[in-house]
């Protein structure tokens, strides 16, 4: 399953990229995409894992940068 | 500016004139060292107490090398070895750098949305004998909505009553407006100039153009230029790197060289801290890429990604369709052939025999060749059979028509009146026909034959667009190495066609099978970096548009088939528009060039300065902020591409 998501507050360019590494490592994540500027999250996820993985996305997130939030 | 960039300016100023006051009071020697030292304290605590609590909470976490910890780390030993000018002039400055950067990044998001402000907002509906105004998203397929004038048009249908003219700028960056009657289309995000429209609604909100066109360069960043992605890996590694020679910097030289100062190194070390975050990059890359996808959509270029956008700018070899892509494919019948009359299909025969006097008027064989080949082509979608449909006017008679296959690059095989009939090419004539022929005079010949008689031709002509021979030279003028025009017509015309624009080959006579194996044939004639651009309608070219390097689909306003097979999407059909892409991919990906090679080359040579002794803090701020605004500037430059189009118009 393929969804896009919108990351409220992100405002850090390094950050960005840091959490795209993370979340691609995630089990079950065939692809992850996080664009600056447009602040949007493209996620590819096996689709009996979406909710935990997106669960697990948001905490990594919160880790790098503490404000960002996952939006749909 | 918004309300947390007003607050930190505040801060910013703040502390910019307690460090004045404190550089004031200092010079003329009136005060206490120690006030002094209190006032520049004062200072750093506001503008730099958020990074420390930032670069604190971060370690909590376990992110170490954020860009907080190390401008804390670099402040704090500036001030622990004395400079508390320097130490609070690094803060302030990074402050005022992303400050810069947040507005920069806003401003550039904004302008781009403000771009695409062509979401309609309500839509015109009757609701109890009465025009209420609703959400375009609930609007129903075959609902009746009303458009005035000076509206944006909420949803893709047809006008059932009225006369207006449309501006469709907003969705194809061409400011020539468009005429809108009853029974035309008329697409979503246009404006209504002038009458009151009334239009049935043809497609749900999110399959209506509008839609389909803000979700496209909404999610255009997904995917990202090699350029990006190599920023973001190596942006990895820099800061580990310089934050390990900073580390030995420290370390290495006060033991291994004798009479050396702990602290001389210790400051050297520090420039590196200053020096290590690789803002500059990993921000001014992916901005002059979003710059140049905003600034080509505003053109009615839609780009689906920064990956196109780059391959766009090594365009070496273009590649056009013609029909419909060089040519308007507005076929006109220009004559109509009977072959004699003993060709005649075996039906009409019959009735030649019986009514014989109608079927000597030669303009009545020509008529009803006319009906026959319209009747065969009654299902098709292609541009010739259209034409044909539009030559014989009256609506065709559905029930009389069977069976019908259609052969891309052949024709049509279609049962009419119970009969098996072929209105295609020469090639269908011999390959499915089993007819000899003599040769075709020169121009798009459709021959129709009934079983093995041949009945005639109808002989269709095409006109050259405009700007077409223009979008070939302005090409050759930026440097494309290589133009080709690939065909299912017949040599002469294809021949002719390039030779009246220039093109330096034709393939002609091609199935779309054909088409593929041509491309696939020129992509290995490309040097290593160069890359192979395809131009279509998008309608029957998918296969060769997913080949290509870039996919460009052309004239794709009201076409889904083209938004979803291209690569890049040119809203008009102007062949021009390319050169202009083109343009606009090659200047992004200079300023993207230039950005790399200035912001690594003056952190290069301020590290090496720095480690040797001859470059200090005032540098390192310079290398770090000075060159991260820089580098945004330049990037923004992206978004206002010239409109240049070498010699188009």
């Amino acid at each position: 399953m393929k969804k896009t998501f919108l990351l409220e507050d992100l405002d850090c360019a390094l950050c960005a990229a840091k959490m795209e590494k993370a979340i691609g490592k995630l089990e079950g994540v065939e692809s992850a995409s996080i664009n600056f500027m447009t602040r949007k999250l493209s996620l590819s996820v096996v689709d009996s894992l979406f909710d935990s993985t997106l669960e697990q996305a948001q905490k990594i997130i919160t880790k790098i940068e503490p404000d960002c939030r996952i939006v749909s | 500016m918004t309300q947390s960039h007003k607050k930190q300016l505040c801060k910013i100023l703040i502390a910019a004139a307690l460090i004045i006051t404190g550089l004031v009071l200092s010079f003329y020697g009136r005060i206490d060292k120690r006030a002094v030292t209190g006032i520049y304290l004062g200072a750093y605590i506001l503008i730099g107490g958020s990074v420390l609590l930032r670069a604190a909470s971060n370690i909590r976490r376990g992110q170490i090398f954020d860009e907080n910890f190390l401008m804390a780390l670099a402040t704090v030993g500036a001030i622990g070895l004395g400079e508390y000018l320097e130490g609070i002039a690094v803060m302030l400055f990074y402050q005022i750098g992303e400050l810069f950067e947040s507005m920069a990044v806003n401003n550039s998001r904004k302008s781009i949305a403000g771009l695409m402000q062509i979401r309609p907002d309500h839509a015109n509906i009757m609701v109890d004998g009465q025009w209420t105004e609703i959400d375009p998203e609930s609007v129903v397929i075959g609902a009746l909505i009303l458009i005035k004038p000076g509206e944006r048009v909420p949803l893709d249908g047809r006008v059932v009553e009225g006369f207006s003219i449309l501006d469709t700028s907003a969705i194809t960056g061409e400011s020539v407006p468009r005429e809108a009657m009853a029974g035309n289309e008329v697409y979503s995000g246009c404006i209504n100039l002038e009458g009151t429209l009334t239009v049935r609604v043809e497609k749900a909100y999110e399959q209506s153009t509008v839609a389909r066109i803000l979700d496209l360069v909404e999610n255009a960043g997904s995917r990202k230029a090699e350029m990006e992605s190599f920023i973001t890996r190596f942006a990895g590694y820099y800061t580990p790197v310089v934050v390990a020679f900073a580390a030995c910097l420290a370390i290495l030289p006060p033991l291994l060289i004798p009479n050396a100062s702990f602290g001389d190194w210790f400051y050297r070390a520090l420039i590196f801290l200053v020096i290590s975050c690789p803002c500059a990059l990993v921000i001014s890359i992916p901005l002059s890429f979003f710059s140049g996808l905003g600034s080509s959509s505003r053109k009615g270029i839609l780009i689906k990604g920064g990956n196109y956008l780059e391959a766009l700018a090594g365009a070496e070899i273009v590649v056009f369709d013609k029909t419909g892509t060089l040519t308007k494919g507005n076929f006109e019948v220009e004559d109509i052939v009977t072959d004699g009359g003993h060709g005649a299909p075996a039906g009409a025969q019959e009735e030649h025999t019986r009514k014989l006097s109608i079927y000597r008027e030669p303009a009545v064989w020509r008529e009803r060749l006319l009906e026959l080949a319209a009747l065969a082509e009654s299902y098709s979608t292609h541009p010739i059979s259209q034409s044909l449909r539009r030559a014989y006017g009256k609506t065709p008679d559905l029930t009389r028509i069977g069976k019908v296959t259609e052969a891309p690059g052949y024709g049509i095989e279609a049962e009419v009146d119970g009969r098996i009939l072929f209105v295609g090419n020469r090639r269908l004539m011999t390959e499915k026909a089993g007819l000899t022929l003599p040769a075709d005079p020169p121009g798009t010949v459709i021959h129709i034959a009934a079983q093995d008689a041949y009945i005639g031709h109808i002989l269709i002509a095409d006109q050259l667009k405009e700007s077409a021979a223009a979008a070939v030279a302005g090409l050759k003028s930026i440097g494309v190495k290589k133009t080709v025009m690939l065909t299912g017509d017949v040599e002469g015309i294809g021949k002719k066609i390039a030779w009246q624009l220039g093109l330096d080959q034709v393939f002609a006579e091609l199935t779309p099978v054909d088409k593929v194996d041509k491309v696939e044939l020129l992509m290995k004639e490309k040097s290593p970096q160069g890359k192979l651009v395809y131009v279509g309608d998008g309608v029957n070219d998918a296969p060769v548009l997913a080949m290509a390097d870039v996919g460009v689909a052309m004239g794709a306003l009201g076409s889904d088939a083209a938004i979803e097979a291209a690569d890049v999407v040119i809203m008009d059909d102007d062949p021009a528009k390319l050169t202009l892409a083109v343009q606009i991919a090659r200047k992004t990906v200079r300023i993207a060039k230039q950005n790399t090679v200035f912001s690594l080359g003056v952190k290069g040579l301020i590290l090496l300065l720095g480690a040797l002794g001859f470059a200090g803090m005032w540098a390192a701020i310079f290398a770090d902020v000075g060159v991260m605004v820089i580098a945004i500037m330049n990037a923004v430059r992206a978004l206002g591409a010239r409109d240049s189009r070498a010699g188009a118009s």
